[in-house]
Formats: structure tokens, sequence, C-alpha cells
């Protein structure tokens, strides 16, 4: 797979006055936007993303934005990434490098220069290396005139005066032109890709509708970015990634967040029941909230709660009322849910509870990556709570899991929680739209029948009736307080207990009915088992992929339900003498298959907040081979 | 909606389950005030949703033959909220005490009466948790003395109606266990308010604090200790209505007088229509010795209700936007065609 970093130094050189540029065409590009976080940083990194895709790229995106609004501008902890890996077969991961940084001040270029590998492209912003800017981001002296960057290939460019001149005729203030600098950044990246404008003047068309102005000063300044990226002497080539060999269909981006919104309001639309979100906002999920928000003539009812904890309430009042029930959170929030989930367990009511996970504990580093409440949602409750866990494995997987996890939630009358993470949040992919007609029945029948009723009547699945709060004859009883099977009716009698506490922990097993088998992915004949959950699917495939393109063969499982897990899960971890469970926390899953099969498994933990590397996952599988 | 051939009796509502609070206990009445009232509002008797958190008052649902949900300490409100948005025909009933209502789900009442959901809170107020077996609650007098104040408590009581009036509320007023009738007249009235209907029942817990409000509920003394509010009746009380309240303009405060002794129109009359919550606010404060505790109807007001507004909202965004569709939806934003394995890409927008 040919990158930038694979070529040589000397065809930035040669370049003559009049002459065409030359192309060179490479398999995969990862560019990277960064900039104080008000330079519109995001809106230029999804506008380059969706524009790959369009030109028929696959691709995959992680946004890196501080967690405060405003940081004080021109500091590094201010700075506002947005990486984009694309390339002319699928990947998986939003790339270990930048092959090109496009760094707009010098805190960007300081905090992100790192990442990008010897031969690397860094176009920078020159207008912004001023004595102040410097000393903010921390700088003792000028990099672009000292030596530190030699290794790269420094493309200086005046992108802020240009921008301004460019707009000299439009009528605004000169702070406000200076705005639209990001277009021009983003108008060189298509140049240098040989990408197409058309997607994001159509972009700005639509979004300036309304105001000519803006309008007009976005579009120039994109097209004079465009422009540069031709006439400069500063970048004598230009690249092409060939297109993707992806399955034929209709394709959009999107971000995890939007694909388990989408999801659930198909989950709506087939099961014809209204949608009921309870939420509090909470860092990464709340694009959960604002997605459904907007999408109240599907008869979406979303309802900010006072807190978490009314938010989980407020869900299971709705679906005792016969609403498909959800509420959405992070693991803090998760955890103040906690006790009202044991009141969904115990009254056994369908409730999805989504966990967009971040790095704990506590407030923790809300913006960043990690997979630590995986314990927290598995036994994380008091009393014997069993429920099912279902983890998404990359962005546009949300859609079909959401639904999936809905369904279960129905099917068995309990609470379910959906993992998610703050990479898939907002991490985004091309994405195939599906058939509606390929996303299955999802029928509800709420008991209206009165002869026979009973509130914990168990049906073949072990799941009680779900009876909407009103339906005639079937007014009934029930509350956190244990149950006599059956009758629904309080009890306090010991051997009922444990009858009850086995039975729901039997219901939940029978989820597994549910549970798609394991796919062992690899050769199927190498002796060690790269494991994975979650949002590690993405980078643990590509380690798998390079690791095999060296020679290396490894195979791989990923376990997307993780309680109850793939009935075949125990046999295929068996016949492996090396399982490694890769995961972004100390050991949780591991932990979890050690208990569930009493077998030794081998981990690789990191704690970094940022996801994995292809490189890292590759490394240890190296290691682990040189010390057999 | 009433329909005629409704006829239910009081037994109706009772759900036959073995009623446990302790013998003398002032739920009783309550409950009994409430299988009385239900008949008479002719709602279906499906409709009714009882909604508990945790407490000797939050048993109550188990006691009704309606549907019930005894749920988690503190959170009725919430689970109350999900009810009424899902489903706005249903008369949901919070069932709280003054420990659940105003120390764990201080927050869920307080957001309860700020959004102005038609639901109604009866908040059982007995100054004292029962099922823990004894301990000073938020509105537990300063200086009880519990198993966990055996030198009297530190803390300044709240006034429930106080805190209903300053959250926002609608509806609020107050009555007591041993106001047989009044208790259920206030039901439905509260039943019939749209909007949060507030209602503070005094309650006596024999067992931990008995007693607790006989200073003004006593037989004896009641007459001269407590104020029955009526919506555009003069504020007046005592045997034989010798006193009455002023207000002064000049201390902006309440005063008792004594009937005779001053001019009729000097004597407040009770409005409970008002917006200003101010005067509802100082009756509600009211108490001994020096002034009679107020029961009745302090406030009642019209202001939107929370569940019409968001079913509202979301007819207006169908007629507007139309019905929402799925395939629609799903390919919103930006799309594009793959063709056949690599072919140059259609922009379809």
């Amino acid at each position: 797979m040919k990158r930038i970093t694979d070529l040589d130094a000397e065809i930035y050189d040669n370049y003559e006055q009049d002459q065409e540029k030359r192309i060179q065409e490479l398999d995969q590009v990862t560019i990277r936007f960064a900039g104080d976080s008000g330079d519109g940083m995001q809106i230029t990194g999804s506008q380059f993303s969706a524009t790959t895709g369009i030109a028929g790229n696959a691709f995959n995106t992680f946004p890196d934005f501080p967690a405060e609004i405003r940081a004080p501008a021109g500091t590094v902890a201010g700075v506002s990434g947005f990486q984009i890996h694309f390339s002319r077969e699928e990947i998986h991961t939003s790339g270990d490098f930048a092959d090109v940084l496009i760094a707009m001040n010098p805190a960007a270029l300081k905090a992100n220069h790192k990442d990008v590998p010897r031969g690397g492209v860094i176009i920078v912003n020159e207008d912004a290396f001023t004595p102040e800017d410097l000393e903010k981001a921390g700088y003792t002296s000028n990099p672009l005139e000292d030596d530190s960057l030699e290794v790269y290939h420094v493309v200086p460019v005046p992108i802020t005066r240009l921008t301004v001149e460019q707009l000299k005729d439009v009528d605004m203030p000169e702070k406000e032109k200076r705005r639209s600098k990001n277009m021009f950044a983003l108008g060189i990246a298509f140049w240098m890709f040989d990408m197409p404008l058309l997607p994001t003047e159509q972009w700005i068309e639509k979004k300036f509708a309304k105001n000519e102005t803006l309008k007009k000063a976005n579009l120039l300044a994109l097209r004079a970015g465009y422009s540069f990226g031709h006439m400069t002497e500063l970048l004598p080539i230009h690249f092409r990634i060939r297109t993707a060999h992806l399955r034929p269909g209709l394709y959009r981006s999107i971000t995890g967040n939007q694909a388990i919104s989408l999801g659930l309001v198909a989950a709506s639309q087939l099961a014809n029941v209204p949608l009921f979100l309870g939420s509090y906002p909470i860092t990464p999920a709340s694009d959960i909230l604002h997605e459904l928000s907007r999408h109240k003539n599907f008869r979406i009812r979303t309802f900010q709660a006072e807190d978490e904890i009314a938010a989980m309430a407020s869900a299971i009042g709705a679906a005792y009322a016969g609403s498909l029930a959800v509420t959405s959170t992070s693991g803090p929030g998760l955890a103040l849910k906690t006790e009202a989930m044991n009141l969904a367990v115990m009254a056994e009511l369908p409730v999805l509870i989504i966990n967009v996970q971040r790095a704990g504990p506590s407030t923790g580093m809300p913006t960043k990556v990690e997979q630590a409440d995986l314990l927290q949602a598995l036994v994380g409750r008091s009393g014997e709570s069993p429920l099912p866990v279902i983890a998404v494995r990359s962005p546009a997987d949300g859609f079909r899991k959401a639904i999936h996890a809905m369904q279960i939630a129905v099917k068995y009358m309990t609470p379910v929680i959906l993992l998610s993470d703050g990479y898939l949040a907002n991490g985004t992919e091309e994405w195939k739209l599906p058939d509606l007609s390929d996303l299955g029945d999802f029928k509800i029948s709420f008991r209206t029948e009165i002869e026979g009723f009973a509130p914990y009547l168990r049906d073949e699945h072990l799941a009680r009736p779900w009876v909407k709060a009103g339906t005639p004859g079937l007014e009934h009883r029930i509350g956190g307080l244990e149950k006599q099977n059956i009758t629904g009716a309080v009890s306090y009698d010991g051997e009922n207990h444990q009858s009850m506490v086995q039975l729901r922990a039997q219901k939940i097993m029978n989820v597994q009915k549910e549970v798609p088998d394991a796919v062992v992915l690899g050769s199927g004949r190498s002796n060690i088992l790269l494991v994975g959950w979650g949002s590690t699917f993405g980078v643990i495939t590509d380690a798998r992929l390079e690791l095999a393109e060296e020679g290396i063969h490894v195979d791989q499982v990923h376990v997307d339900y993780i309680h109850p897990l793939p009935a075949n899960l125990g046999d295929i971890l068996r016949r492996y003498k090396h399982v490694i469970v890769i995961e972004k926390n100390m050991g949780q899953f591991a932990f979890w298959l050690q208990g569930m099969y009493s077998l030794q498994v081998e981990k690789f933990n990191q704690m970094n907040g940022k996801p994995f590397k292809t490189s890292e996952v590759m490394s240890i599988v190296k290691a682990l081979r040189s010390n057999i | 909606m009433k329909i005629e051939t409704l006829h239910y009796s009081k037994s109706d509502f009772a759900s036959g389950q073995e009623v446990r609070w302790c013998p003398g206990c002032g739920d009783y009445s309550i409950l009994s005030a409430v299988q009385k009232t239900l008949p008479e509002l002719e709602l279906e008797k499906e409709k009714f949703v009882f909604v508990s958190g945790i407490g000797c008052s939050s048993r109550f649902p188990y006691y009704m033959n309606t549907y019930g949900f005894h749920t988690i300490h503190g959170r009725a409100p919430a689970v109350a909220m999900g009810l009424k948005i899902s489903n706005p025909d249903l008369s949901v009933w919070v069932v709280t005490g003054d420990g659940d209502a105003l120390s764990i789900g201080g927050n869920h009442i307080y957001h309860l009466l700020r959004r102005n959901p038609d639901i109604n809170v009866l908040l059982f107020n007995n100054a004292i948790y029962g099922l823990t077996k004894g301990q000073y609650s938020p509105t537990s007098a300063h200086g009880t003395v519990t198993k966990s104040s055996p030198y009297g408590s530190l803390e300044e009581p709240t006034t429930p109606a106080c805190f209903a009036i300053g959250s926002g509320a609608t509806f609020v007023a107050r009555t007591a266990d041993v106001l047989v009738k009044h208790m259920a007249q206030l039901m439905a009235e509260g039943y019939h308010h749209e909007g949060t209907a507030f209602m503070e029942v005094l309650q006596n817990c024999q067992i931990f604090n008995n007693g607790a409000f006989d200073s003004f509920l006593d037989k004896e003394v009641r007459e001269d200790k407590t104020i029955m509010l009526e919506h555009g009746k003069p504020l007046i009380f005592g045997k034989n209505g010798d006193k009455a309240l002023r207000f002064n303009s000049q201390t902006f405060s309440l005063e008792v007088v004594e009937t005779a002794k001053v001019a009729p129109e000097e004597i407040l009359v009770h409005n409970a229509e008002i917006d200003n919550p101010v005067l509802h606010a100082m009756l509600s404060a009211m108490k001994g010795p020096d002034f009679p505790v107020a029961l009745g109807v302090i406030r009642r007001v019209k202001k939107p209700v929370y569940e019409k507004l968001l079913h509202q909202q979301e007819e207006d965004i169908i007629q507007s936007k139309g019905k929402g569709n799925l395939k629609e939806l799903l390919q919103g934003g930006e799309t594009w065609r793959i063709d056949d394995a690599v072919v140059d890409p259609v922009l379809l927008q």
C-alpha cells in the first residue's frame, strides 16, 4: 500500500515554471487538519471526509477536540484536530500517523507534528507564526526558521493574508474575512489530492443560503486555496488515490452517535411504537440526544431530564406506558443510573441504556477514548442483576446494533446495555445504506387479553407479558420489591427469591439464542488469536491484515455480544495456544473471559485516551512471536 | 373523559392485598379518602396509575386496584414523567413522603413542579422517617429527638407548600389525615386541575412521631390554630370566626386581628388564582404559636401543561414537515453511489 512517506524527497524538487504539475498515485493517505478550537477544523475535516467518500474512497475519521469549549486561543490546550484516513481499499481505522498535517497556528504544529512520520508533508499557515503566537504555543524559536522540522516537507503558506486578499471586495470586516481561512486550507487539500470542489461548494451554498456575504466569502476562499495549490512552486506534485473497491450501493458518511440514533428511529418505525428517549447531556453521548430531538415527526419523544437518574427513571415510566424506551449516557451517568436500572431488572421492563464510554474514573478525560466501563456494565449493580450487554464495533455498526439491542430488550423484557465509546461516537466512516426490507421484522404484541393474565406469567423465553398501563382489565402493580413468580405479589420468601434470582439469570442466558456465532477472521490456522470487543475492531483488523502482508499470520475474533457471549466462543478460544485480549482498559474483558471459560489469556492494555495504533497492535504480536 | 356508564364504588379500587401499615397510622384514612374519591371522578379505572417512591407512604400503590408502580427512593416523579409523556390520557398520581419527596427526591419534585405536567402529587408529611424506624426528616421540627438525633436535630425544617410555590407549582394545597372529608374534596380538586397538583397531607405517625401536629390539629384547638382557605372568601378563623388575617403593607407581612375590631374591608380575601405567588407563600409559611396553619387550596393558577406542549409540538412538526420517512432520513446529508467495483462517483445531490 503506497503512501506519501514511501516517496523520495526529490519528488518535491525539479519543478519548472509553467510545467504541468505531476500526479502521483497513492493507495492511502492520512491527513490531519489542526488549528485553534475556533478555527473551524471540525467542519473542514468533515467536509474533506465527505468528499473522499464522494470521490469513491473508503474513509475513517477521528476528530480530536479539547474538552474546553474555548480554551485560550493560540495555546496547545486549545488545539482542535480532525484526522481522515482514506484509501482505495477498505480501511478500519483513522490511521496511526498523519502523512499530511495542515497546521493553522504554532500550537497546532506543536501539538501534532510528532504524529507526522519522516517524509510527511506539513502545510502551515505562516501568518500565524508571529512572536506572540509562538510564545503562546510555548516555542522559544520559530520552528519554520530552525531545523527542527527538517525531516518533513514543510510548505509555509500565508493562508490568512491570501484569504483576506481574496476577499477584498467582500463587504465584511477583516476579522470576519479571516474566519474563512479554513476554507482556503481545505481548498489546498482538495487540490493536493485531486478531489472535486463541487460537494463543498454545494454544502456552502446550502449552509449559507440565507447569508449571501458569508456564502460568497467561503466560496471565494475555497476556490482560492485550490488555485493556490495549482500555482505555487511549493507543491510541485499532487496526489490521487485510486477509487476504492467498495460494494456497489448508496453510501453516506456517518458517526457512531448518528448511526445509533438512526437505528433507534428505524426500530421505532419497524415496530410502529413511539420511541422515548430520557437523557441528560454528557460528553460524548449528547449527540444522540441532539440527533433524536430533531426527529419529532417520527413521534420520537425526547425528554431532557433533570439528571441521569431521572433520565433512566423516565425511560422506565415510558416503558411501563408502552413506549420503546431508551436512555443515553457515558460512564459517570451510567453509575448514577445504576439503581434505576435495577428497578427495570426487577420490574422486567424493556429499556435500552446506551453508554458512550469515555476515559474515567470520575470526570476523567471526557473527550478521550477508553473501554473501561465494561465491568460496570456487566456487574456494577447491587444484588444479582444480570442484563444483556452488547458492544458497537464501528461507527456505522451502531445502526444495526441499536435495532438488535432494542429487539432483545422487548423480546426478553429486560434492560439492555449498548456500549459505544468516544472514538465511535465522533469518528466517521462510509456507510452503505441498508435496504429497508433487509432490516427484518420488529413485531411487538402488547398483552390485552384478560383471560388467564398474571403480571409475571412467563413465555417460552421466560419473558413476562408487556402490558401498556391503561389497558382495560389488566390493572396490576409492579415495583422493586421481590415478586412471587407468575402472580407478581410481593414476596419475602427466601426460596422464592432464590428461584427468582435464578430465573432472571436464566432469562438473560436465553438471549444467547439471539447472539450470532463468533466468527474467526484470518486463515484459522494460526496458533495466535487476537480478541477484541467494541471500537478496537478496526485497528485489530488492520493489524492482522498488515501482519499478513509481512507474512505473519494471526487469527482474530471480535466479540460484539459480551453477555451472553456467543455460544461457540469458548470452543474457539480453547483452540489457540495464545489468546491475546486487546482492550483499552486494565484487562476487563480478559477477566470476564477467564471467569467464563476458566482459561488463561494474555493481555494487551492501554489507557492513553487515544485509539490504538495499528503498529502498536502489530508490535505486540511480533513481541510475542519473538518470545515463543 | 366522562363516560356515563361508569359506576365504580370504593371497593372497586381496593386491591385486596392486606394493608400493612401500623395500626392507627394516618395512611389508612388517606387510602380510604382516595378510594372514596376515585369513583366520583368518573374516569375508567384502567386510566389511573399510582406511582410511588420508597417509604411507608410508598406502599400505597399495592393497595389500589389500579395500575401501580412502586419505584425507587425519590424517583417517582421522574417515572411519572415518562408515563405521562408516553400516554397523556392516564391519570397519574405520585404518592410520596416528606423524606422521599423533599430529601432524596428533592431534585425531581422540583423539576416536576416547574414543568407542570398534569400529574397529582400526594405528599404524606409525617415529619419523620418511619420505614427506617425513626430518623428525623426534612420537615422535622428543629430539636426533634430521634435515633439519629439523640440530642435534638440541628436542622431547620422545610415547609413543603413553600417549596412547591418556590418551584413554580400551579396548584398547592394542604390537608390532614384527620380531615376525612376535606382530603377527599381536595383530591378531587387536584384531579380537575390541569397541571401538577401538589397536595400535602399532614399525617400522623403513631409510632415514631406521634402527635406531631396535635398543637394545631387537635380537635380542641383546631379552629383557633388553623385557617381553612377558600378562594374568594375572607380569611377568618377561630371559634365563632373571631379572628382574621390582615396584610400590613408597612411590614410587608400578615397579622392576626380580631374580626370585630377591624373594618371588614381590612380583612384579607383569599385569592388562590393570582399569578403573584408572594401572598401564597406567606400563607403557606404561617405557623403557630402566632399564626394559624393554612389548610385548603393555597394556590391554583393556569400555566401551560408540559405533555400538552410536547404533543402539540409533535403535531405541529408533523404538520409542517410531514410524517417522518425513514428512507429519506437515512439518506439525509450527502450520499453517493458506488456502482460497480470502481466507477466514477455520482454526486446525487
